[in-house]
């Protein structure tokens, strides 16, 4: 426990990204089965021990301490977990502390009857850190940035494997994770998962820059402006998975009710558009998706108003079949035979785009103008279906972006290597004219899209033409024209400016514009889409 | 006798000793000030007299480049200061110069702390218990949470680190007056005899406390230093500095912080604090109430930091206390 609780504290102090993976790895490959099988779980979020909860832990503490005293430290600290590891009387006794194994079994054997004399005996044999990681542990609010796909990458950093064989072994383990392990670690035989709804890594697409492709060698389809998403059922069991491989069966049941053959499908989730904007039927724009993610159940209102389905692209694996290592032509072929046997409501094909070359495809793709479609997708023909982004095989190829010229309000530090840099800015636009009293509102936030070099000489304009400070945020006199680019932009009533930006970032400084030149609401307004 | 110290009066601006005419520690000019140790929001200038420990007057000196006004009073020595009240500054344990003020007047006894650690610290004496009837205390870590560890942890912590990354160098960001001298001679103390890499902010109050006995091993200006020079050292700068452009030329530093609030990680995180370093010149919560029970006084004043919870104890412990509302200290940095 002690080491695990070291990690905890180290990853709460780590920004990089590097050097949490490093930490991670670190502590995967010195510590010993099952311990740090338990605690990846733990860090991603696996484990749920149903006799412990926040409200325990209060209970737990102001059996000891006086209430007000336990509601003023919990108003300051702003954790339970973290005030409670601070209050616990230290124990008499030298700390003993458990390994995060038994810690585990422990508390999974704790019942509401019995936790609140069985957890004071774990927390007396911890010292505060030990304390603060068992509570987390044990209440499943780590909230320390780790996702599941930075702990794979992490476990593939500390075993030399790659990460994509990691994805596919994963999902089918449960914690402790010990033949996953046994694989990695100690080059034993990968876990078997033929009968399970596992994610599959996904094949990704490099950008295209400034490159002509002979379409003999390669097919063009639309890109789809959805969210990527794997349909996978296995076992009798349907499940949904978003890019990151977390399943979005939840928020998608129509989706997973409605795959009923045993496959693995790669498809964009789009929701129809028919007040949305879309034509009749078809996609509507990303802002109508929008309404349905992130929500752990949906409304049956919801799933009326905004119906979702999947627009695919792929088949991995077809009845028993896998199906990667043939070339695209011929999964192509197995995907259009596919097609006419799923409900029609729920799943459609993403056309082919019949170009005889790479001059008429340019001219389609500027002719587009359904707003569900982001770009064009370009597939090797004799392409395998490989996890991950392998140069030469797939390449997306973005509509151009919109663009606007709007004004710096307010920079933010960084952090990281960027922590002495004013590296986030937020940018307005006039609400009329500027020359008539116009006053700028906020439109967007980016932090990226510009040089080191670019970044430095941002950094010193933000010092030098400060007019106000709010903590680490500086106000600048509002002098300096940026060139934004963006995917598209949206009606946000969340917005003071009543427009949300995708995807913002600087793509130009124009430190040559006056800033009265800048586009004013009405321009950005135009570009709205929903 | 019901007894009310109305001789002493607490305005928002600092402690009126109101048959004297003096001020303790106050946050606009007087004509006699008493001061309690040389932080800036303490020891403010300007004022016509200033009556502090010797070291105290030093430090204002350094800071406001005069000392007009000053009148030195030594630990112990007791002073008339007219209208029948008598002071006595009595070791705090927070910084050089640090004291309690000892008022009395007619069999009165009342103690200011000042602020006040109870640990031990190389670069002061330490802090002494004393009888009174009303004890006016600070309560900066006036919350059961803050329980400070022991200074020789921390500076393992530091020392680890540092020996842990020799291509790096840790950047300690600490309080210019006392924070910075204790964590030096901390370091010496557990033997280190690196040359140790100073903000230019830092010097003067370094050279200070040399002048005053504190023996501070080898420093240097991190403005001296050639290219890699700072690698696997050890550098302490202002907080404030921690993440400027002045931090940009030290070789890919692991940023450090050496404060009291460091115990709650939100406060460590915002701070974009790497190595979090808990030692504070402040109480805890443990000598918050170690000191009420010592001292055992008939009324507890609480001056400035969470006095809610300070408030609550005595409450509990059927302590008879009130929260003074004084504005203008700060406890950001500590």
């Amino acid at each position: 426990m002690e080491e695990f609780a070291a990690l905890l504290d180290a990853l709460v102090y780590t920004r990089s990204r590097n050097a949490k993976l490093k930490l991670l790895a670190d502590y995967l490959r010195s510590t010993p089965d099952p311990d740090r099988g338990w605690a990846l779980a733990a860090l991603t979020d696996g484990l749920d021990f149903p006799a412990v909860k926040s409200a325990t832990i209060r209970n737990l503490l102001t059996e000891r301490i006086d209430p007000v005293l336990w509601t003023l430290s919990r108003e300051y600290v702003g954790d339970s977990a973290e005030t409670a590891s601070l209050l616990w009387p230290e124990p008499p006794n030298a700390p003993s502390p458990p390994t995060v194994a038994e810690a585990v079994d422990a508390l999974s054997r704790m019942t509401r009857a019995t936790v609140m004399s069985d957890l004071p005996k774990l927390l007396d044999r911890l010292d505060a850190n030990g304390r603060y990681a068992l509570l987390k542990l044990a209440t499943g609010a780590m909230r320390i940035g780790i996702s599941a796909r930075l702990a794979k990458t992490a476990f593939a950093q500390a075993f030399d494997v790659a990460v994509e064989d990691v994805e596919e072994h994963w999902h089918g383990q449960s914690a402790p994770y010990t033949p996953l392990f046994d694989w990695a670690a100690h080059g034993g035989e990968a876990p078997n998962s033929d009968d399970l709804p596992l994610f599959r890594p996904f094949m990704l697409a490099h950008g295209l820059e400034d490159t002509q492709l002979d379409l003999t060698h390669y097919a063009a389809e639309w890109k789809w402006d959805g969210i990527r998403v794997q349909v996978v059922r296995a076992g009798g069991e349907t499940r949904v998975y978003s890019r990151s491989g977390d399943d979005i069966s939840g928020s998608f049941p129509e989706i997973a009710e409605a795959l009923q053959i045993d496959a693995v499908l790669d498809g964009e989730l789009l929701v129809r558009g028919v007040h949305q904007g879309g034509e009749e039927g078809g996609a509507a724009s990303f802002n109508a998706l929008q309404q349905r993610l992130g929500r752990k159940t949906v409304s049956r209102k919801m799933r009326e108003e905004y119906p979702a389905f999947v627009r695919l692209y792929d088949v991995l694996i077809l009845e028993g079949q896998d199906l990667r290592a043939l070339p695209w032509t011929e999964r192509r072929g197995a995907l259009e035979a596919l097609v006419p046997r799923l409900d029609p409501i729920r799943f459609d094909i993403s056309a082919v785009i019949p170009a005889a070359d790479f001059a008429e495809l340019t001219t389609i793709r500027s002719r587009a103008r359904d707003d569900a479609i982001e770009g064009v997708m370009l597939k090797r023909r004799d392409s395998p279906y490989v996890a991950g982004r392998k140069t030469g095989l797939w390449y997306k190829w973005k509509r151009d972006p919109l663009l606007v010229d709007c004004v710096l309000m307010y920079a933010q530090r960084g952090s990281g290597k960027r922590s002495s840099f004013y590296s986030d800015y937020t940018f307005g636009c006039w609400d009329g004219d500027p020359d008539a009293g116009a006053e700028l509102l906020p439109v967007g936030k980016a932090y990226f899209g510009f040089t080191d070099e670019e970044l430095k000489w941002l950094d010193r304009h933000v010092r030098t033409h400060t007019v106000n400070r709010f903590g680490p945020v500086r106000e600048t006199d509002k002098s300096l024209v940026f060139e934004v680019a963006f995917d598209s932009v949206h009606a946000s009533k969340r917005h003071k400016s009543g427009v949300a930006m995708r995807f913002p970032r600087i793509n130009r400084i124009r430190a040559d514009k006056p800033a009265h030149e800048a586009d004013r609401m009405d321009a950005l307004k135009a570009l709205i889409r929903d | 006798m019901a007894r009310d110290f109305s001789w002493i009066r607490p305005e928002p601006w600092g402690i009126h000793v109101v048959p004297a005419d003096c001020w303790i520690d106050p946050s606009r000019p007087v004509d006699r000030a008493l001061v309690t140790h040389g932080h800036a929001d303490h020891a403010r200038g300007g004022h016509g007299h200033t009556f502090a420990t010797p070291a105290t007057l030093a430090i204002m000196k350094l800071r406001y480049a005069t000392d007009e006004g000053a009148v030195p009073t030594p630990y112990g020595k007791r002073l008339a200061l007219g209208g029948g009240v008598y002071a006595t500054w009595i070791p705090a344990g927070h910084v050089l110069g640090s004291a309690q003020i000892l008022l009395e007047r007619a069999g009165e006894r009342v103690v200011v702390t000042g602020d006040f650690k109870r640990r031990p610290d190389p670069t002061c004496p330490p802090f002494e218990v004393t009888a009174c009837d009303v004890l006016i205390t600070e309560a900066t870590f006036g919350l059961p949470v803050f329980r400070h560890p022991p200074i020789e942890q921390e500076i393992a912590k530091l020392l680890n680190a540092r020996a842990a990354n020799p291509q790096r160098c840790v950047l300690v960001g600490a309080y210019a007056l006392g924070k910075a001298q204790r964590l030096i001679a901390e370091l010496r103390r557990a033997g280190h005899a690196d040359t140790i890499w100073l903000h230019g902010a830092m010097e003067r109050m370094c050279r200070l406390y040399e002048d005053w006995g504190i023996d501070l091993g080898p420093l240097r200006l991190m403005s001296d230093a050639a290219k890699g020079e700072l690698a696997g050292s050890i550098v302490v700068a202002p907080p404030s500095a921690l993440n400027d452009r002045w931090s940009r030329r030290l070789p890919d530093p692991i940023t450090a912080m050496a404060s009291g609030w460091m115990q709650v990680r939100q406060r460590a995180r915002q701070r974009m604090v790497e190595l979090p370093l808990i030692i504070s010149d402040h109480a805890d919560w443990d000598e918050l109430t170690q000191t009420v029970i010592d001292v055992n006084p008939a009324e507890t004043w609480i001056t400035h930091g969470r006095e809610e919870a300070m408030l609550r104890w005595c409450e509990l412990n059927q302590r008879k206390a009130k929260a003074l509302a004084l504005v203008g200290y700060e406890d950001e940095d500590d």
